[in-house]
């Protein structure tokens, strides 16, 4: 029998599997690696901003909690979900999240155009009693949220890991991490003057949970509802620009 | 290993492997799986050639196609969007508000669409019956607080109500009791009041309050709700005389709204929906009957 290729290598134990590592490797190398050299992948989006001390905050509660079990935030390209949620995800708009909640199940709605849909008492309401406001809906009492006040001291070395996977934060904003948090739901407060200065007019600075007294892990978890969506407007400007083609037919 | 030889049944060769006597035949791939196999790879391939497919560098392969998702989709929404504006959405476009009321044909499609997209945006607040809760309008009860007709109803649903546009609508009640501008028998005798204008239960000891409530309700409530305290849409002040309550009607409750005062929030829609989406949800709001 003649010697082939194949079989001279299957009778080569090292050979044998650096060659299966080589090949199975390819399928992880055409799709991981293209997103480090492509640069168009992630759009370049001059207006996006990062999340605030006490965003960041409620996206760690939305993480604790699991709400990306049953919450997606990512619209994909099809016509329902455009129809349904607003223009489909793009990849910069989840660059700075860390890590991504994407998610893959929705047995609540997308959450990715949340951001200024509903008023913050609709949030408050719906997180404490869902039924109260959706008599329909599945999802679970987080009535705690509304009792707990909201942990910041720690939050400068939140912003610093994220600093060190990318995001970037300035030391200024990660010295001033917890009182910006502080300020950012107590406009009343001296607290509350850095928070736009450090992170832009458009940021949300108010009382959240509708407690100025207080603040609680649910004045957290309602900041970052309110501005999911809303760290950019490229996915608006994307959907109503001029290179989509016009419709077949006419 | 043994020396090959065919097996005398199937004609085959033996391999030279045998275990316990049983001996290994060299019986080739049916060809039927191959040509599978074949047809799978060339598959591939030809995919690989008209889509895109092979990343090098910093680009990768378009394919022939020139197909791209997001052009399909963007494609999809124009393509139904063109199709319902010639459909029936242009003449909603181009009629005003009396004429496309005043034709039942064309209302038809706006109640279909119009309820779909009160489903999606409006209902999480406002219910899917429309009939409100504690805090969220009922949008049955005719109880208008910036106006009922369908222009004003379209214009506060593309601006909102202490919303995020420019233009927005907005409409404060101060806090009367927590700013210290009524002291506690003063709010009691206003809730008392203003809750016999609607013919409410009296609570215990409302009688007497009644009387001095109406000179509160005169000196600090009047501007805005009006000397007859059925309020003014002007300025987003409630009818107090009506039986619609937004945040309760019981003592406790309009003694709450006095003391920390309110300010509705509705958000903007002008940005997240197009003009004919608002002018559909408009309609479809303005014929909104209440539940039997």
């Amino acid at each position: 029998m003649r010697e082939f290729f194949h079989r001279k290598l299957e009778r080569k134990t090292i050979s044998l599997v650096v060659a299966i590592v080589a090949v199975a490797s390819i399928g992880g190398f055409v799709e991981i690696a293209p997103l480090f050299t492509i640069h168009k992948t992630v759009e370049e989006v001059p207006d996006m901003r990062t999340y605030t001390p006490l965003e960041l905050a409620g996206r760690d509660i939305y993480i604790r909690e699991g709400c990306y079990a049953c919450h997606s935030q990512m619209i994909r390209t099809l016509r329902d979900e455009v129809e349904r949620y607003g223009p489909y995800s793009l990849a910069v708009e989840s660059k700075y999240d860390h890590p991504m909640l994407w998610g893959s199940k929705r047995t609540g709605p997308d959450l990715a155009r949340l951001g200024d849909k509903y008023s913050d008492a609709w949030h408050v309401a719906h997180l404490i009693n869902p039924r109260d406001v959706v008599p329909q809906s599945v999802m679970p009492k987080y009535g705690w949220l509304q009792r707990n006040e909201l942990d910041f001291s720690k939050l400068g070395l939140n912003l610093a890991a994220q600093r060190s996977v990318g995001v970037p934060y300035t030391q200024e904003m990660i010295d001033n991490a917890s009182k910006d948090a502080y300020g950012q739901a107590t406009p009343d407060t001296d607290a509350a003057s850095g928070v736009s200065e450090r992170y832009g007019e458009a940021t949300n600075v108010r009382v959240f949970d509708g407690d100025p007294a207080r603040v609680t892990e649910m004045d957290a978890l309602v900041a970052y509802l309110q501005i999911l969506g809303r760290l950019t407007d490229a996915a608006y400007k994307q959907s109503a620009s001029a290179d989509a083609p016009t419709p077949v037919g006419e | 290993m043994e020396p090959r030889k065919r097996d005398k049944v199937t004609g085959r060769t033996t391999t030279g492997h045998i275990w316990n006597g049983i001996e290994e035949l060299e019986t080739p791939i049916p060809k039927v799986v191959f040509a599978f196999l074949a047809g799978t790879f060339l598959f591939a391939v030809l995919c690989w050639v008209l889509y895109p497919a092979w990343p090098f560098g910093v680009s990768y392969t378009k394919g022939l196609l020139g197909f791209d998702q997001r052009n399909v989709v963007t494609e999809q929404v124009a393509k139904a969007e063109a199709a319902r504006i010639e459909d029936w959405g242009g003449k909603v476009e181009a009629l005003d508000y009396a004429q496309i009321e005043a034709d039942p044909a064309l209302m038809q499609p706006v109640r279909e669409e119009g309820r779909r997209l009160f489903e999606d945006n409006c209902a999480a607040c406002h219910g899917v019956k429309a009939t409100g809760g504690p805090g969220f309008p009922d949008l049955t009860a005719k109880a208008w607080l910036w106006g009922g007709s369908s222009e004003t109803i379209a214009e506060t649903i593309r601006v909102g109500i202490n919303g995020t546009a420019e233009d927005t609508r907005s409409s404060q009640m101060l806090s009367f009791g927590k700013d210290q501008m009524l002291d506690r028998e003063q709010i009691l005798n206003v809730v008392a009041y203003v809750r016999s204008l609607s013919d409410l239960e009296p609570a215990a000891g409302d009688a007497a309050r009644i009387e001095p409530g109406k000179e509160i309700f005169a000196q600090n409530c009047a501007s805005c709700h009006d000397e007859d305290a059925k309020g003014n849409q002007e300025l987003g002040a409630p009818n107090l005389t009506d039986e619609t309550w937004i945040y309760g009607s019981d003592q406790q409750a309009v003694y709450t709204t006095v003391y920390n005062g309110r300010q509705g929030h509705m958000p903007s829609w002008g940005e997240r929906l197009t003009p004919l989406q608002i002018k559909i949800l408009a309609l479809y709001v303005h014929t909104l009957k209440a539940p039997q």
